[in-house]
This record gives structure tokens, C-alpha cells and sequence, in this order.
């Protein structure tokens, strides 16, 4: 189980994270939604160690992640995979020795059980059939597939995607949402995932936490989050349109409803 | 540059080198790296190194032959002198700058590009020692291939200024030859190899510390490359000027 307690992140003075604790839900897809700029990837990068914060824990079944040895770092890293905004292939290596990669780095079967563990992920993905193609050679969303598939490559315990949907179209994104949803309860991995994208929030997110200027102002599920209270949130939320419609109509049902009575 | 920013730049490589200079995660791995490193940074520069050392040979024995035109000099000097040159400073301080260009750019634009598209990242999350992984397969590679281009250089610059003896000769190519050979020291070409090999472990760190802390777009991926050629272009020459006060003085 993954929790922050006090999480605080400055950048030269200037508070970024201010003192977030929270506990995320175990074998299922939780949410950091925010506005850009709100400091939603910054805790990310926290949680994974590519940034270290001023204040606070990071806990990881229990075991403070700022202060373990590099030995148990680097064991906990061989549980986690992560998705990032840009897929972050290596654009030498084609997309089925990006899959390998980290089973040739950290796994001791031989050649043959990593190629075929590595293709049984990029069939998970629905990518065998561009295997030999390098990153530059295809599409935004097959690169995101790509990652994923590295990602889930050593069978990992945590799973975290930073903007998956970024630059993609909706069919894609949705293709992504139902990837990274379908994974999560097919390997009972807990995922987390940055995103401002609320149509993702609403098919895949089990838990909701919102960030707003490095605070942490809501945190519930996604049935709650169209009719939270809190203004920020709200703000954020029917900032699209679509969103709007959907509570408008979710209203004018309600009046409805109640005048029938 | 202040006196600060260049200490915390010193402090920022050593700890660098502290993590690249350790033992890989997988050896096989590491060997895959360093066969590919080796074709890519020692191998691609033959061509180079062979044109400038062919054309710059035959300009040095060109010059030393217009203007060491004593009678109480022998011809053959033109062949001694223009071999100190080519073996002392040419081949291995002059080629390590060109060098510094071709091989520093490309390690610094390739790193500082990893850096920006966020794929130095991803071999820290899954663990991998990313400064060991992706510079140590580098170093290794071009300081052992370092005395290969040195001795290709030599040859190269040595039968340029044949050429040129062939093609005008004066002196004759046979005079040549002779004061190729005339007191020869060996103990010159060990002290060109340790001193090219020395300058090939500062082209490629230096440029992979500028690589490896880029940060931004594709403009600091640019400006990390020129800093690498610049800082090693004057790494090389005031390395030289100490290396061969030590050695010769």
C-alpha cells in the first residue's frame, strides 16, 4: 500500500507541494486531478523518487521510501512501472527490445522466456504486430501502448501514469483509460494517475484526490465528485462543457422527480 | 561564470563520475553497450581522423620543408621533425580537439536528448543506474579505442607528407623515410597514446556531464552541446600544456 504523510515540495522558496497526506486504494485506479500548473505531477515525481521532498513520508507497505537503503530502493523499483506524459521509449531500441529491456536488466530467465514474456505483453497491449518497429516509426497512442507494456514488463506491484491521454485523440485516450483500467484489475496492480482529462476520471477513476496550488482539496470517488461542495473542485469540473450539460440535466431530473412526488 | 557556479560544476561532475565510475548492473548488458559505443564513437571517426592526419601531414612536412632550408642542416630532418609534431601534438592533442567535437557533440546532444524526452527517467524508475548505464559503455569504449585513432592518425599524417615528398621531392621520399627513422624514441608514442587516452576520458565524461544535466527543450540540448565543446576544448589544451611540462620537463 502506497501513503504520503505531510508531503511538502519547494522549488527555490516557493512552496509546490504543501503538506498532502493520503492513502491510495490498493488493486484499483486512483486519481490526481488538478489544474495545470497545479503541482499534480511534481507529487507524482515525489512518490517515485524522481524528486526528493523537503518534508513528509512516502510510505511503501509501511516503509518510509526517503530513508531506505539503496539496496531496498532499488528492489522497490523492480515493483514499479511507470507511464510517462511523453511514453519515454528509448528511440534506439525497437518497441519489443524496449519491452525487454527491464526483463534483460533484472530478470534471469533466458532469451527465449524474455522475448516470449515480453510479447505476451505487447499482446496484453494489442501491439505484437509492431514488435520490430522503432518509436519513431508509429503513432502517439501505440507509443503510449508501448510504454505500458514496458511498464507491466516485470509484473509490477505499483503502476503510475503522468497524463496519459496527453495529445491523443478521444478514441485513442478512451483505448488508453480502458488499457490502464484492464491492467489494473487483471494483475491487481494499484495505479495512480496525473491527469486533467475529467472524461478519464469518470470511466476509470476509483478514487479521486484533487490538487489545487499544491494543496490537496478533495479526495472521495468518482460518484461524489460531480456533486462535491467544494468550489474549487466544482470550478474545475464544469470548466467543459460537457460536464455542465451532465449536471444541468442531472438537475432538471432531480425537479422533475421531485415535482412528481 | 562565477567562481561558485564553476565549484558547484566540479562538485556536480564528481559525483557524477561516483556513479558512473561502479560496477554495471549486468555485465551483458553492459558489454552490448560498449560494442555498440565502440562502432559508433571510435569506428564512424577512421574517416575523419583519416582526412584531416592525410591532409594536415602533408602540410606540416610541406611547411618544415620550405622553411628549415639551412646547408648545415640534412634533408632528412624535414622527416624527423615533422614526426615529433605529428607523434607529440598532432596526433594526439590536435585530433583529441577535432574529436571533441565530433564525438563530444554527439554524446552531449544524445544524453541531454534522453534527459529532455524523459527516457533517463525511465531507466531510473525501473531501477537501472542511469549515469552507469548510459555514460560508462561511452568512456570505456572511446579511451580504449583512443590509441587505435592515434596510431591511424600517425600512419596517416606520416604518409601524407610521403605523398607530398613523392609528389615535389624535396626532400626525396627515401631522405624522408631516413629521418623518420633517425632517433626514433619509442617512449614518444606511449607518452602520445597515455596522453590521447587521458584527453579521450575528458572528452566523453565532460560531455555526458553536460548531456546528462540538460534541462529544458531542444535549444538546452543545443547549448549543453557547444558548452561540451567549448569546456573541452580547453580542458584539452591546458591538460596538454601541464601533461607535457610532467612529462618532458
Amino acid at each position: 500500500m502506497i501513503e504520503v504523510q505531510n508531503l511538502i515540495k519547494q522549488f527555490e522558496g516557493k512552496v509546490v507541494i504543501n503538506n498532502i497526506s493520503t492513502k491510495f486504494k490498493e488493486g484499483a485506479v486512483n486519481m490526481i486531478i488538478g489544474k495545470s500548473g497545479s503541482g499534480k505531477s511534481v507529487f507524482l515525481k515525489c512518490l517515485v523518487g524522481l524528486l526528493r521532498p523537503e518534508g513528509g513520508k512516502v510510505l511503501y507497505d509501511g516503509k518510509d521510501f526517503l530513508k531506505m537503503k539503496q539496496k531496498d530502493v532499488k528492489k522497490l523499483r523492480r515493483n514499479m512501472g511507470m507511464l510517462f506524459q511523453n511514453a519515454a521509449l528509448f528511440d534506439s531500441k525497437t518497441v519489443l527490445e524496449n519491452v525487454m529491456f527491464p526483463l534483460d536488466m533484472f530478470s534471469r530467465k533466458n532469451y527465449r522466456e524474455r522475448k516470449k514474456r515480453a510479447e505476451f505483453c505487447l499482446e496484453r497491449v494489442d501491439l505484437l504486430d509492431a514488435a520490430n518497429l522503432y518509436p519513431s516509426e508509429i503513432s502517439g497512442g501505440m507509443m503510449k501502448r508501448a510504454a505500458i507494456a514496458r511498464a507491466i514488463a516485470l509484473n509490477p506491484k505499483y503502476l503510475f501514469c503522468d497524463e496519459p491521454n496527453s495529445g491523443l485523440d478521444p478514441k485513442t485516450s478512451q483505448l488508453i483509460d480502458e488499457l490502464i483500467q484492464g491492467i489494473t484489475k487483471d494483475f491487481e496492480i494499484t495505479t495512480i494517475v496525473v491527469s486533467h482529462d475529467m472524461n478519464s476520471v469518470m470511466n476509470i477513476g476509483d478514487h479521486i484526490i484533487f490538487i489545487n496550488e499544491g494543496v490537496k482539496e478533495w479526495e472521495g470517488t468518482k460518484d461524489h465528485v460531480i456533486n462535491s461542495d467544494n468550489k474549487e473542485l466544482n470550478e474545475f469540473v464544469f470548466a467543459s462543457d460537457l460536464f455542465k450539460k451532465i449536471k444541468e440535466a442531472e438537475e432538471t431530473g432531480q425537479e422533475t422527480r421531485n415535482s412528481e412526488r | 561564470m562565477s567562481i561558485r557556479s564553476t565549484l558547484e560544476s566540479i562538485g556536480e561532475y564528481a559525483l557524477l563520475l561516483r556513479r558512473v565510475l561502479m560496477p554495471p548492473d549486468r555485465a551483458r548488458e553492459f558489454a552490448k553497450e560498449f560494442s555498440k559505443e565502440t562502432y559508433k564513437l571510435g569506428v564512424n571517426s577512421i574517416w575523419i581522423v583519416t582526412i584531416i592526419s592525410l591532409f594536415i601531414g602533408a602540410v606540416i612536412v610541406m611547411q618544415i620543408a620550405y622553411n628549415i632550408n639551412s646547408p648545415l642542416l640534412p634533408r632528412s630532418t624535414v622527416g624527423s621533425v615533422s614526426r615529433e609534431i605529428i607523434i607529440l601534438e598532432f596526433s594526439s592533442t590536435v585530433i583529441c580537439l577535432i574529436l571533441a567535437g565530433k564525438v563530444g557533440s554527439n554524446i552531449a546532444s544524445e544524453i541531454g536528448t534522453m534527459r529532455i524526452t524523459q527516457q533517463i527517467d525511465a531507466l531510473d524508475i525501473m531501477g537501472v543506474n542511469s549515469a552507469n548505464f548510459l555514460i560508462l559503455p561511452k568512456i570505456a569504449a572511446f579511451v580504449l579505442f583512443m590509441p587505435v585513432l592515434v596510431i591511424f592518425s600517425t600512419f596517416m599524417g606520416l604518409y601524407g607528407g610521403y605523398v607530398f615528398c613523392a609528389i615535389s621531392g624535396d626532400p626525396s621520399p627515401d631522405t624522408y623515410i631516413y629521418g623518420i627513422q633517425f632517433f626514433f624514441r619509442e617512449s614518444l608514442v606511449w607518452y602520445s597514446l597515455l596522453k590521447s587516452m587521458l584527453f579521450g576520458f575528458i572528452i566523453s565524461s565532460v560531455a555526458a556531464y553536460y548531456g546528462y544535466n540538460a534541462r529544458g527543450g531542444a535549444l538546452d540540448v543545443g547549448k549543453a552541446s557547444t558548452d561540451s565543446v567549448v569546456a573541452n576544448s580547453i580542458l584539452i589544451l591546458m591538460i596538454d600544456l601541464a601533461f607535457t611540462q610532467l612529462m618532458m620537463g
